[in-house]
């Protein structure tokens, strides 16, 4: 059950990829299989769980990537933006999240269960894909999604190599 | 028409139950509870979203559902697939793989919903500050308990990981068999840390057990109702969580029916339709629907089976069986103890399994002579998990119903929310969080698999409103402050 320690990064990208855009946190792991190294690790799961925070205790940061539904966020992250940017990258600062249900738990709730079980906060981040079709069963992104969803690979590839080289 | 002034309220949501549900609470004039009501939304868009797709994707799709019990929709797929593919009898290693699978998911499951989901409420009281009662107090009051719960899960997960293939998204269980057998790296490192979990497990047990003894006035006050009982057993009485035939027993533990085919079920089981409700209220056909209503799910099991094929979990449930002098438990509060039994049976299964070299077998696939029908039940953490498929010439699903554990307990559910509303609300001139979370108390006693109720993924709180003598809504949520 042990983790590789000399791993720097953990990508968790979680959602149901049979509810249509709620898979855009699977789908984003998937399209970047390729910078798995060492350092990074990729995980794809339908939701957080506890054990997430178990594993997260080897890791310096951690990445949660998620399908967003409300633009509310997203809104107003653009507000102050030429182009509109359609995803919410943003550290995670407040742990004070005791979210759970019985299979699943927030991003905040893992780092919260990481430092209180485990005495180790690693950095962490949420990557946030405006999703727009949730409510049906198909195993596909609507095309708006999947343009965020490249939109937001060009960004994150871009940010993990200049913290791969800080 | 008299007019009361509304009492508004303001309360957060409930965190502890999956999907999307609500409790509503029907008050008098004298502020009494004249009915409480289980509402879950519903959303039946998956047996449509089936149809047309390949027999072989479905054990994988399936997982889809709802993403919170993917592993016990992938092996109740899969069996009710070797069915239609002609095979009644797996090969020993398929079997086997299969079982190992859904022990460690029963497992996992069930250490959970205790450990982190219901030991806030057991540990603290159901009337401790909202604040307090959630994993973080656990942790930081009982730090031991909290991770010996992670590790707990995550030794269930990595059951499923080394079987199914993937902790998420397996796909090893196959149309008559399985795809993967079990290397002797992945049993050594399932070895590894068996026999912890069994002294965890035994651990666990006692815990709720003593709960259970410590708070009896409490247990058998709370949700306390008869009822009929139904689960899988194996050919000897047996618990089997795995295959077998039904068994019903009413409430007085006498036979309603045994051993029956699952394969038959709709001659046995019918499902009724209430104005008020989007999910389905099955019952007993010889029964009528007023009185053929059951319970599924580690009490009903507990109830149903004749003893236990484990000597540890064996020996549990005979103090069980003792504590409740012989007869069906029905106390709701009750289902955490026979929840850690299961998980003491699980436990001591894999480790059986482990040393079965069957496991490293290579015979892992058969075929046999093609049907147009599947139908195949699983007893999965919450309880019995119908599936039923019919396909055409071209291999395409053209028809499938499921029937999860929280439609089986839709009725107990519904009465034990009632049965709390009354005692707890009942007459009360103001109504504190404190009361409305023992509603919450006796859902997630059941752990309702919302989402998969419903057929759909989220997270939606349960909400619980209540109503005055005029239907007006007077309060809504779980935690609150007046205003």
């Amino acid at each position: 059950m042990s983790a590789n320690k000399h791993a720097r990064t953990l990508i968790i990208g979680y959602g149901n990829p049979g509810r249509q855009d709620d898979g855009l946190g699977p789908a984003f792991i998937q399209q970047l299989s390729h910078l798995e190294t060492e350092q990074v690790h990729l995980r794809s799961n339908y939701q957080l769980t506890v054990e997430d925070a178990y594993d997260a205790q080897d890791y310096e940061q951690v990445i949660f990537v998620d399908a967003c539904l409300n633009s509310g966020q997203i809104s107003k992250l653009n507000s102050n933006q030429d182009k509109e940017i359609p995803f919410l990258f943003e550290q995670i600062e407040n742990t004070n999240d005791t979210g759970l249900g019985s299979h699943s738990l927030s991003p905040n709730g893992v780092i919260r269960l990481c430092e209180t079980l485990y005495n180790k906060s690693p950095k962490a981040f949420v990557l946030a894909i405006l999703g727009y079709e949730f409510d049906q069963f198909e195993e596909c992104l609507s095309a708006p999604a999947n343009a965020n969803l490249q939109a937001a690979l060009r960004f994150f590839q871009t940010w993990l190599t200049s913290q791969t080289h800080a | 028409m008299k007019t009361k002034k509304a009492r508004i309220l303001e309360i957060e949501p409930i965190t502890r139950v999956e999907g999307h549900g609500k409790v509503t609470v029907h008050l008098d004039e004298n502020n009494e509870v004249t009915e409480a009501r289980l509402h879950i939304v519903e959303f039946r868009g998956f047996e449509r979203f089936i149809q047309g797709r390949l027999l072989w994707e479905v054990p994988v799709i399936v997982q889809r559902l709802c993403g919170i019990c993917p592993v016990s929709h992938h092996l109740a797929a899969a069996k009710a697939m070797d069915m239609i593919v002609g095979v009644d009898q797996l090969t020993p290693t398929a079997e086997k793989m299969r079982r190992l699978m859904h022990y460690g998911q029963v497992m996992q499951s069930n250490v959970l919903h205790f450990f982190h989901l219901c030991s806030p409420d057991l540990l603290f009281g159901f009337s401790a500050p909202a604040k307090k009662r959630n994993i973080f107090s656990i942790i930081k009051e009982f730090p031991d308990l909290a991770k010996k719960g992670v590790l707990m899960r995550k030794y269930g997960q990595e059951v499923i990981l080394h079987t199914a293939g993937k902790k998420i998204h397996g796909n090893s269980a196959v149309p008559g068999g399985i795809n993967k057998n079990l290397s002797l790296v992945e049993r050594d490192a399932l070895l590894k840390d068996i026999d912890q979990m069994i002294v965890w497990s035994q651990e666990a047990v006692d815990i709720s057990k003593n709960y259970t003894l410590e708070h009896l006035g409490l247990v058998e006050s709370f949700g306390n109702f008869k009822s009929n009982h139904m689960s899988l057993v194996r050919e000897d009485g047996a618990l089997d969580l795995y295959d077998g035939g039904l068994r019903a027993i009413d409430a007085n533990g006498n036979l309603i029916f045994d051993h029956m085919d699952y394969r038959n079920f709709d001659q046995f089981i019918m499902e009724e339709v209430k104005p008020w409700s989007y999910m389905k209220f099955p019952f007993i056909k010889s029964r009528g629907n007023l009185d053929g209503w059951y319970r599924v799910g580690p009490l009903a099991r507990m109830n149903t089976i004749s003893f236990i094929d484990t000597p540890l979990a064996n020996a549990r449930h005979a103090e069980f069986r003792e504590f409740s002098k012989h007869k069906p438990a029905n106390m709701t509060l009750a289902y955490h103890w026979a929840r850690m039994i299961e998980v003491l049976h699980c436990v001591e299964k894999i480790k059986e399994l482990l040393h079965d070299p069957d496991l490293q077998g290579s015979d892992l696939i058969l075929k046999g002579e093609r049907r147009e029908e599947g139908i195949a039940v699983i007893e999965a953490p919450r309880g019995s998990l119908f599936h039923h498929y019919k396909v055409n010439e071209n291999d395409q699903v053209t028809y499938c119903n499921l029937i999860v554990s929280t439609t089986h307990n839709n009725t107990a559910m519904n009465l034990a929310v009632t049965d709390v509303a009354k005692k707890y609300i009942s007459g009360k001139s103001r109504i504190s969080e404190a009361m409305l979370n023992h509603i919450e108390v006796a859902v997630r006693a059941y752990d309702p698999c919302l989402s998969c109720a419903t057929h759909a993924l989220g997270q939606m709180p349960l909400v619980v409103e209540l109503f005055d003598a005029d239907n007006n809504l007077i309060v809504t949520g779980s935690q609150f402050v007046s205003k």
